[in-house]
């Protein structure tokens, strides 16, 4: 249902590196779970609203005010790698064609 | 031989108020305990008491708890069973673990659960699997698998999970222990590393009701930094019900018959009738849409998931893989080393149930089912109070032995996952041994009637009398 065309497609989009041996797996393993899944196909929705969540509240809303935040140092504490307060990354104009 | 062990939670508060247990001793017997873990229930373990446990007066009076690895924790590893977040260590610690901590409670360890949530059987997690105390050689169920072996084992008095698809009830019902999953909204989300935002929700994991009840009640309301969380209306007290005179319980046919292993049904069956002899009226009910539920589930929790776990790309905290100077080869290796396969199996699902052509035909008609079924359970609680299923179809399973079969895992969830869909509370209570090894009871109730749930679940509990000190010994 899958193949590996359509692997290769999903993973470029979700960012993931697979070598070719999880391609062909993905691939098997995603098309096996999909036929379960295609089950709800044969359910008639037409005219059924659907559901994104199932808390009905309206976007709630707080004062316009200044709060106590993490510092610059909490937020990059973590960071792999940093560079005068900032996040340091591989120059995205720096990628070899 | 009796010791602080052998109390449950509620009674080590007790005794530590009344002044016959010190609260520093409790921690530290149990922080022994925790420390010579042989299960890998733990992913860390406090090196000594909390200062605030010495306060006795807050109403949980220092009593050591254990949380999920994906709570955030401040200063301490919260890893939520990857590698991407290896020795991850969060600037703020998470609303529940929050609110514990300023109810009196101690935090002793964080617990081992499958990857970012997900998974059955806590083998997805990237530190090893956690190991069922009733027999080692089987699952403790997930994902909360390390929260629930912890608890079963008396290895911590009791723990806070998270459950998406039945991640606090099916470990709770494998390993003999008590496992709620509140209303969606009643417990903040705020520092749980996120799975599926539509359906994730924090929980207790104890040894009986009353434990559940107290952890909850400590657990609940509304938080400014979640804005899906809303107030509980009404204080959670401890259980009291001796019967169930008055309560109509629903017996949804599609979820209690095929697909449920013989033991198991015989354990469900034999409490439905216990339910009646404590003056409950029992009828069948029909959740026709409810087997679709894994088929709903197994597209929105991915879909969901391949966005919320977009963020780990090596830039701001955890695994970076160097890309040799590409920024896009970073963000690939990173996410292709970090992330295990379940993991990656899931974003797959997820991103491709999202991309473009398939969004209609998958994303689309899932929020449909869960429309569906919500009405479902709208319509069962119009002649019921509450509705009854076994809480997984089988006991728990050897190690390895569905890890080869996505969809085989999957079904373990069959019975659980149409509640979070529906965003109702429901509660696994422990229903007996079938081939010597723990089945869970399933009750499911209305949106925030946890209060009247845990009165059920309570005088069931008492009725069915289960002892699960074997697990501790």
């Amino acid at each position: 249902m899958i193949d590996r065309a359509q692997v290769e497609h999903v993973a470029r989009l979700a960012r993931l590196a697979l070598d070719d041996a999880e391609k062909d797996r993905m691939a098997h393993e995603l098309s096996g779970v999909l036929e379960h899944i295609e089950k709800i196909s044969e359910l008639d929705l037409d005219e059924v609203p659907p559901t994104s969540h199932v808390v009905d509240v309206t976007t709630p809303l707080r004062a316009d005010a200044e709060q106590p935040c993490l510092t610059q140092e909490q937020a990059l504490d973590q960071a792999p790698a940093t560079q005068d307060g900032g996040f340091l990354v591989p120059s995205p104009g720096a990628a070899p064609a | 031989m009796s010791g602080p062990i052998d109390l449950t939670a509620a009674q080590a508060a007790e005794a530590i108020r009344s002044g016959g247990l010190d609260a520093a001793e409790l921690f530290e017997a149990y922080r022994k305990r925790a420390a010579a873990d042989d299960l890998n229930a733990f992913t860390w373990v406090a090196g000594e008491a909390p200062s605030q446990a010495a306060n006795s007066d807050a109403p949980l009076a220092g009593v050591p708890f254990a949380a999920k690895d994906l709570f955030c924790t401040e200063g301490v590893p919260s890893q939520a069973g990857s590698r991407i977040l290896e020795d991850y260590r969060p600037p703020y610690s998470a609303t529940a673990v929050r609110k514990l901590q300023q109810a009196g409670g101690a935090l002793l360890g964080k617990t081992n659960q499958d990857e970012f949530a997900m998974g059955s059987s806590t083998e997805n997690s990237g530190y090893g699997p956690t190991l069922n105390p009733w027999d080692t050689t089987r699952v403790p169920g997930g994902s909360s698998g390390g929260s629930a072996a912890a608890v079963a084992a008396g290895l911590v008095p009791w723990a806070i999970g998270t459950d998406t698809g039945g991640s606090i009830r099916q470990p709770a019902a494998l390993c003999g222990i008590v496992g709620l999953k509140p209303t969606y909204g009643a417990v903040s989300r705020y520092g749980m590393i996120a799975f599926a935002s539509s359906l994730d929700q924090a929980g207790p994991l104890t040894r009986d009701v009353t434990d559940a009840a107290l952890l909850l009640r400590h657990m609940v309301g509304q938080d400014p930094c979640d804005s899906t969380s809303l107030p509980f209306p009404e204080p959670i007290e401890p259980p009291t019900a001796d019967r169930l005179d008055g309560i109509r319980l629903g017996v949804p046919s599609e979820l209690s018959g095929e697909g449920i292993a013989p033991g198991v049904r015989e354990c469900f069956e034999r409490t439905v009738n216990l339910a009646e002899d404590l003056g409950a009226s029992v009828d069948e009910t029909t959740l026709p849409h409810a087997p679709h539920g894994l088929a709903a589930y197994y597209l929105i929790a991915p879909a969901e998931a391949s966005a919320n776990l977009a963020r780990y790309d090596g830039v701001r905290y955890g695994l970076r893989v160097d890309g040799d100077a590409d920024l896009m080869a970073m963000y690939t290796k990173t996410r292709a080393q970090g992330f295990g396969s379940e993991v990656k199996r899931r974003i797959m699902l997820g991103t491709y149930a999202l991309s473009e052509g398939y969004y209609d035909a998958y994303y689309g008609r899932a929020q449909k089912v869960r429309t569906k079924i919500a009405q479902d359970f709208r319509e069962a609680f119009e002649r019921f109070d509450f509705v009854v299923t076994p809480t997984s179809p089988t006991v728990a399973f050897t190690l390895g032995e569905k890890l080869d079969d996505p969809w085989a895992m999957y079904l373990n969830d069959y019975c659980t996952v149409p509640v979070p869909l529906a965003g109702l509370p429901a509660i696994s209570i422990p229903n007996g041994l079938s081939e010597g090894l723990p089945v869970g009871f399933q009750i499911v109730g209305p949106a925030f009637s946890e209060p009247r749930l845990l009165d059920a679940a309570y005088a069931v509990e008492q009725a069915i009398g289960f002892d699960g000190s074997e697990a501790r010994a």
